[in-house]
């Protein structure tokens, strides 16, 4: 590779690393066509780790980081000292095939800051996933980061080369969407979201191709004082109205020459986490909005215990549960009880009691789980009663990140 | 009953497991007295089995979980795998599904081992491109397939016999690349067509490396984020073991050790923050980025691909809307047709024919008049040579809407005329019923009216009919021309 164009991609994957949603699942499963290269796998495959533990799958890279906007948290905006680059079409659709060839990466995730005008950016994204299908054959994975404020039709197009679309929301509230982002709208932003779900699902019934894997945003956490109760609603909002495959959610990060608007540091990484448990337990636990967004206190999830611990302490009354009777929803409840881990003692019940040996074959949270648990070997009673169950069970205090 | 043997060959031995299985299943031998030899494990007790026994019925889980067992490197697979058929053909039918039971238990955690390494293998490998100037390369047996010029190979070393299990995988991906998996258990190589299997290798220390070996570990640098250093959790996702094969890694050191100055860096820049420049000009360049004219929009809807699904056998070219851009009434059709995407007009088919003779007989001159479509290209089905029209489908219309209301903004008509149950769609958003709404309409911010596409009269098919239908539609002209005229006198 030219030193040129590694420079160029240097830039503009560090501009790109403060996105997060880079997964590679949701697409229909493809194999390589007689002259194509690429397929998909039903669950994405991570291809590399980086030292902060989050996983490569994908070629994550900005097209262009030069940008007319202004977005105070963003480390693209127009008034932020970095280094610019720009890629040509062809440049990333080089990069990304010859990546792909090797096995560094399962395709690729383009972004961009909008340069010149949202359409002009729009468009070129769009002839990048374009080139890839229709020049190259190229069969892997393609997730366009849409720009909201371009017109509908480009979004349109790119739909149909892109394995999943995505459109930012950023900010959970309009309010600091306008504080923070003086030029964006949130209800552009929207209905940008709007309009894309309604392709989808009608993409669906006609059995056309439109961002099969569906639809994502990314919350940014920490640049503003929004509760951690208020962006759980937000989100089950998102996912009800747009049927958003994912919310994700990325903690602020000190970026290079963050506005001064800003708070100087970056909240605990373990706040995110907290999140996307939160948002776990909405998707897959059956839980609804309120429910976790009322496991914290004045609105902020509890950073000493996961979410679900923290529902299950301020509902000791409906604990212990029996592993050998209860029903599926109510297992579910359980600390330190994964989906996974209900369905095997679902099964396993059926052809034996399960007492507390058999019980830690089926799960590796036995430990959190036994205070909440009956079973014909162990009963809770003294326990689930104890005033310092919680101090008990929290995590040790430790701050995940470097500050 | 004394002990028997069957000697096994190295790796994942699937097929003589299998035979051994149904000779034991056949004899009744009990899981205490069989012994599975490796190959070459000399000097053990028994007499070595020999010839075939019929097929045995099983759950297909539990062929599954044969399948991935065998490729496990522990020893005692296929003994811990003929106890669990043998308990299994006792009568516990379900025993799988007794995740809790010890055997059912270590069998899993094996599986789950295998699938794991399996995984990795997809993920970790990586390949490295050799230019082989039109030769043979090296370990291929006779090559079959494409003509090669680069083939790319890769070194991996699997935790267990898993390089035939992952290989399909890497086929369906690179089916059109000719690779070369190597590992100290075998190697695989694909020529395009078929693979096939060659000796152990060794990683060889004098392997050049890969003109983009070095943007990569650029790329892999770039995106870690220093604020968020955790080679903790790195070395978890990611064994050791597989480092050494990974040109990335190389980075790695460097990274985690100048994370903390980095992060320092960072914050101090903060201070330094440079003033904004005014918010107006970004806004401005989106403004910008619209269509400034209905030429501005017409330009870039002839550009445009067809907004219809690339499976349905579509138009060849944009049909753009036609007439004075001052005209007081603009009349919607539903898409062009045959004649139309012919000719790049609207309404100069059969249809428009019929058009131009009754707005003629309602005194509206078509000359004054604006004509377009609510979908901009011909969507049309093959029969024999004939290119017979097709109904656009409700997202299809959807997808022309904005479009069309742009359009409609530029022109700013006094009514909007929609022929037909497609063209109101595509003004309102909703499904309309023509016989039930044909008339006067309201279709925000325009105000408008509802008729019948000239194409339905010429489909009725006896005369009567149609001459009525005619007339109607005449008449419901002579109201357009009517109500166009009264609004131009109240403005
Ligand atoms: S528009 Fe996007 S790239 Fe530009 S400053 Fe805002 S967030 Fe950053």
């Amino acid at each position: 590779m030219d030193e040129k164009l590694a420079t160029k991609l240097g830039i503009l994957a560090d501009a790109a690393k403060y996105d997060v949603s880079c997964a590679s699942s949701g697409a229909p499963k493809r194999k390589a066509g007689k002259n194509g290269l690429g397929a998909t796998a039903p669950s994405g495959i991570c291809h590399a780790f980086t030292p902060d533990g989050r996983c490569v799958s994908l070629l994550k890279i900005l097209l262009t980081n030069y940008c007319l906007f202004d977005c105070a948290y963003c480390i693209n905006r127009r008034s932020s000292n970095v280094p610019r680059a720009r890629f040509s079409v062809e440049e990333v659709v080089r990069l990304t095939l010859e990546f792909y060839k090797r096995n560094y990466i399962e395709g690729l995730f383009l972004s961009s800051g909008i340069a010149r005008s949202p359409d002009r950016t729009m468009e070129e994204m769009m002839r990048v996933a374009k080139t890839l299908r229709r020049v190259h054959g190229f069969r892997g994975y393609i997730h366009l980061k849409a720009i909201p404020e371009a017109s509908p039709w480009l979004i349109e197009e790119a739909g149909r080369y892109a394995d999943r679309l995505s459109i930012n929301l950023e900010l959970a509230s309009g309010a600091s969407l306008k504080a923070l982002a003086p030029e964006k709208n949130d209800r552009t932003i929207t209905e940008a979201m709007g309009q894309m779900h309604e392709r989808i699902l009608e993409a669906r019934d006609e059995r056309r191709r439109f961002s099969p894997a569906g639809q994502s945003t990314q919350v940014i956490v920490g640049a503003d004082d929004v509760k951690d109760a208020a962006i759980i609603r937000a989100s089950a909002r998102l996912y009800d109205d747009y049927a958003l495959k994912r919310v994700y959610y990325s903690a602020f990060s000190p970026i290079p020459e963050a506005s001064l608007l800003l708070p100087a540091k970056a909240p605990p990484l373990r706040r995110e986490n907290r999140l996307y448990q939160a948002d776990w337990l909405m998707r897959f636990y059956g839980f609804s909005a309120d429910e976790v967004a009322e496991s914290g206190e004045d609105g902020m999830l509890a950073l000493d215990v996961d979410p679900k611990l923290a529902w299950a302490l301020k509902h000791r009354e409906r604990f212990p549960v029996d592993v050998n009777r209860a029903e599926r929803e109510m297992l579910l409840r359980v600390p330190g009880l994964g989906q996974r881990a209900v369905e095997r003692i679902l099964t396993s019940r059926r052809h034996q009691k399960l007492r507390l040996p058999d019980l830690a074959r089926l799960t590796a949270g036995l430990k959190r789980a036994l205070p909440f648990l009956v079973t014909p070997d162990h009963r809770p009673v003294s326990l689930i009663d104890r005033l310092d169950l919680r101090q008990r069970l929290a995590e040790p205090a430790q701050q995940m990140s470097l500050f | 009953m004394s002990r028997v043997r069957i000697d096994m060959k190295a790796g994942a031995d699937l097929d003589g497991f299998r035979r051994a299985l149904r000779i034991f299943v056949r004899d009744r031998v009990a899981p205490d007295d069989v012994v599975f030899a490796a190959e070459g494990v000399q000097d053990l007790f028994g007499a070595p089995l020999a010839g075939e026994a019929p097929p045995v019925v099983l759950p297909r889980a539990v062929t599954r979980l044969i399948a991935d067992v065998v490729c496990h490197r522990d020893h005692e697979r296929y003994g811990l795998l003929y106890r669990l058929v043998w308990r299994i053909l006792k009568g516990e039918r379900g025993l799988l599904e007794v995740a809790s039971d010890p055997l059912v238990y270590r069998l899993a955690r094996m599986q789950q081992e295998v699938r794991r390494d399996i995984h990795h293998m997809h993920g970790f490998l990586r390949f490295r491109r050799v230019v082989t100037e039109g030769g043979v390369t090296e370990g291929e047996t006779e090559s079959s397939g494409i003509e090669e010029k680069e083939r790319f190979v890769a070194y991996f070393e699997p935790v267990h016999f898993t390089l035939a299990a992952a290989a399909p995988f890497f086929a369906e991906r690179f089916a059109n690349m000719a690779w070369s998996i190597l590992t100290p258990d075998g190697s695989l190589h694909w020529d395009g067509k078929k693979l096939v299997e060659g000796p152990p290798a060794r990683r060889d220390p004098a392997a050049a490396g890969d003109g983009f070996e070095e943007g990569w570990r650029t790329y892999y640098a770039a995106t870690f984020n220093p604020a968020r250093a955790n080679p903790k959790l790195m070395a978890q996702h990611m064994p050791r073991r597989y480092w050494a094969d990974m040109p990335e890694v190389a980075a790695i050191p460097e990274l985690v050790s100048f994370a903390p100055v980095r992060v320092r860096e960072m914050i101090a820049r903060e201070a330094a923050a440079s003033p904004k420049r005014a918010p107006e000009k970004a806004l401005q360049k989106m403004r910008e980025g619209r269509p400034k004219s209905l030429q501005d929009l017409n330009a870039l809807i002839a550009a445009s691909e067809p907004l219809v699904s690339g499976a349905v056998p579509g138009a060849t070219r944009a049909v753009l809307g036609e007439g004075p851009l001052d005209a007081d009434i603009v009349f919607v059709g539903e898409q062009p047709g045959d004649q139309e995407d012919r000719q790049g007009r609207p309404f100069v088919g059969p249809a428009g024919q019929l058009l131009d003779r009754a707005m003629a007989e309602a005194g509206i001159d078509r000359g004054s008049v604006y004509l377009t479509n609510a979908v901009k290209h011909f969507k049309f089905e093959m029969r024999g040579k004939r290119r017979i029209h097709q109904k656009p489908t409700l997202s299809e219309v959807k997808h022309y809407r904005w479009w069309l209301m742009a359009e409609l903004e530029f022109l700013s008509p006094r009514l909007v005329v929609t022929l037909g149950g497609t063209a109101a769609l595509a003004l309102s958003g909703r499904q309309v019923s023509v016989t039930k709404m044909r008339g006067r309409q309201e279709f925000p911010p325009f105000a408008g009216f509802l008729t019948v596409h000239p194409s339905y009269l010429l489909r009725l098919p006896d005369a009567e009919a149609k001459a009525s239908a005619y007339c109607a539609f005449v008449d419901d002209l002579r109201q357009v021309r009517e109500i166009a005229g009264e609004r131009l006198k109240a403005a």
